[in-house]
């Protein structure tokens, strides 16, 4: 069965991606709030049963983008498909085929887990029988089912955003909004909610994701659309992207602290195709190298142990959204900040 | 700006046809959300209490403490006045049922569950049908144990009991017309805190420049003129003549509150409704 070939495999390749039938269009959509262009111009698609990440740095227009395909607003020009219903003309047979998941969790507080499922059952037209069954099955999925009865409110940020999800699948949606999914979340819990999230992508559900963190497109998306400042500033594969930013960073260190200054010699010499300049960093004691593939990563290596210096540490690491930003427009994001997730909890 | 991923074709549009939310859907719909709201109450029962303990603790206060001297002027003394005020108190209870449910409007704004609501494919106003459906039913319960007291101060409905039903309808009309300022509030407001304080300025006036507590006979010719159409006191005088019959008039108190009704309802709740569909 293809849907047993997808199990355990998340991302699926540029070219398989674009002969799939088109899930959600949009074309040219433009909203302004105010003097404001929040999108000005926004063109993207999503294909059935991949996952396309939109990223951006705050304020690029990704969270309107999410409710002007969720109808919560209504675009000033523009078009957007999703599953074959226009969401300005056909707003109430759009909402029968999407699941949203907010930026801050959309659940009730003073409710218990299972009782938000039940309402949103209720509101899904299910059967009090129906709503009942799916509430305890997702409560179940989504490892809730002990802290099912306790209002929503005691539940942890990594808890209530679960919750969100589930109250997201309650309708079996076509196409899923995650919108910023693990924004304020610890490491440890962002990791569950990618775990969840990929759990629905082999379910078959179409994701539109929006993100920061060029780690979480990295780990959930096949195809990336870069905005910022509500403008598509790039599009395409996870992989073609990446080797437009300059792909990963590789930071060496010399056993040696004194060999620092040899060793980015050594690879600047090395006339690596493609390599970029490398960088010493006296700080840290690291030179860093942008590296574009794994055949590049070998030669540095080669190249490093050749000139007879021993390392001492090696690591790769993933450009930063302001690095992708940076090597796209030449210029910083519109809002710089650190693309690192922050480690407490956003009070919601 | 590389367009490689877009597809050259727009997708297909699917034309099924407008699937209505029949009355079945409305009310399976309304019925969930007033479960949700009920549920409130069994989580947070202090709501409940707020909603009952004001009333009560006013009736107390004003009969025991005013009551005597107002009755006097009344032409009798403290039981005068417990039949003069317990209609009053029946009037005012309009107000919570507005206050509450703007405040809770807010608080759902505010939490990104209405987010929730309104990507569902239900009708928006099942959301506000079911808060006032729960805040009538509040009212409901207040009055009945304002009533419990009023008996215990020794009010005596005279056998009014359908002037009674007719009173607390009225108010709880004149409630939902007040209502829809208090959505405008809730929508617009940055939290349930300034909602209740604005609320609380709008409403102090017209509580106390009016017929609820004591006549408005001695008070200065500027505010008698303030007072003869402020609906609380328009309220208060119709729920009086029909809680005890004879000599209190209705037809003005009736007029002013009607007028008053229509007239919030036609200005506001359009804007209400305008508010809280576009609310982004």
């Amino acid at each position: 069965m293809a849907a047993d070939t997808l199990v355990g495999m998340t991302r699926i390749d540029n070219t398989s991606a674009s002969d799939r039938q088109v899930a959600v269009s949009v074309r040219g959509l433009v909203k302004h709030f105010g003097a404001t262009k929040a999108l000005d111009g926004v063109d993207l698609d999503v294909h059935e049963g991949t996952v396309l990440g939109v990223l951006g740095p705050n304020g690029a227009g990704k969270t309107t983008l999410v409710r002007c395909l969720s109808t919560l607003i209504t675009p000033d020009a523009g078009t957007a498909i999703v599953a074959g219903y226009d969401a300005v003309r056909q707003p109430r047979q759009l909402r029968r085929v999407i699941g949203l998941t907010g930026q801050y969790a959309s659940v009730d507080e003073k409710l218990s887990g299972r009782e938000n499922l039940y309402m949103i059952g209720r509101l899904l037209d299910l059967s009090r029988k129906e709503s009942r069954s799916r509430a305890d099955a997702l409560l179940e999925r989504f490892s809730l089912t002990d802290a099912a009865t306790r209002p929503a409110r005691t539940y942890s940020g990594g808890m209530r955003r679960r919750l969100d999800l589930a109250a997201s699948m309650i309708g079996r949606p076509h196409v899923l909004y995650l919108d910023e999914p693990t924004t304020g979340l610890d490491p440890r819990t962002r990791n569950e909610v990618w775990n969840e999230v990929e759990a629905m992508v082999r379910d078959g559900v179409t994701v539109l994701l929006t993100t920061q963190y060029m780690e979480e497109a990295e780990q959930l998306a096949s195809e990336l659309t870069v905005i910022d400042r509500g403008k598509v500033i790039a599009s395409g594969g996870i992989e073609e992207l990446k080797a437009k930013v300059g792909g990963r960073t590789l930071r060496v260190r010399p056993a040696d602290p004194r060999e620092l200054r040899p060793l980015a010699a050594a690879l600047d010499e090395s006339g690596l195709t493609g390599l970029a300049t490398s960088t010493a960093d006296p700080e840290s004691g690291t030179v860093l190298v942008p590296v574009l593939s794994d055949e590049q990563l070998t030669a540095v290596v080669g190249a490093v142990t050749a000139r007879g210096i021993t390392i001492g540490s090696i690591a790769t690491e993933l450009p930063s959204l302001d690095e992708v930003f940076l090597s796209i427009t030449g210029q910083k994001a519109s809002t710089p900040q650190d693309a690192r997730p922050e480690l407490e909890e956003v009070a919601v | 700006m590389s367009a490689t991923t877009l597809s050259p074709a727009a997708p297909t549009i699917r034309v099924d046809a407008d699937p209505k939310i029949g009355l079945r859907g409305h009310l399976r719909h309304t019925g969930a959300l007033i479960r949700r709201n009920l549920l409130w109450i069994r989580q947070d029962p202090e709501s409940m209490f707020d909603a009952i303990l004001m009333p009560v603790v006013f009736t107390l206060l004003f009969v025991y403490v005013f009551g005597g001297s107002i009755g006097q002027a009344l032409g009798g003394g403290q039981d005068a006045y417990v039949q003069y005020v317990i209609p009053g108190m029946v009037a005012m209870m309009s107000m919570n049922i507005a206050q509450a449910v703007g405040t809770g409007f807010n608080e759902d704004f505010h939490k990104g569950i209405m987010d929730r609501f309104r990507s569902l494919p239900i009708g928006r106003a099942s959301v506000l049908i079911a808060k006032v459906s729960v805040e009538l039913l509040r009212l409901l319960v207040a009055t009945s144990v304002v009533m419990v007291v009023a008996v215990l101060v020794g009010f005596d409905i005279n056998g009014h009991w359908g002037g009674l039903f007719a009173a607390v309808g009225l108010s709880a009309l004149f409630g939902s017309a007040v209502m829809w300022i208090f959505l405008v509030l809730g929508v617009t407001m940055k939290s349930a805190q300034s909602v209740q304080a604005m609320g609380f300025l709008v409403m102090m006036p017209l509580q106390f420049g009016s017929s609820i507590f004591a006549p408005t006979g001695s008070m200065p010719g500027w505010l008698q003129s303030f007072t003869t159409y402020n609906p609380m006191s328009g309220l208060a005088d119709a729920a009086r003549g029909l809680m005890l019959g004879g000599g209190h008039p209705i037809a003005h108190g009736l007029t002013v509150t009607l007028a008053w009704t229509a007239g919030l309802t036609l200005v506001m709740a359009p804007v209400a409704i305008r508010k809280f569909t576009k609310k982004s």
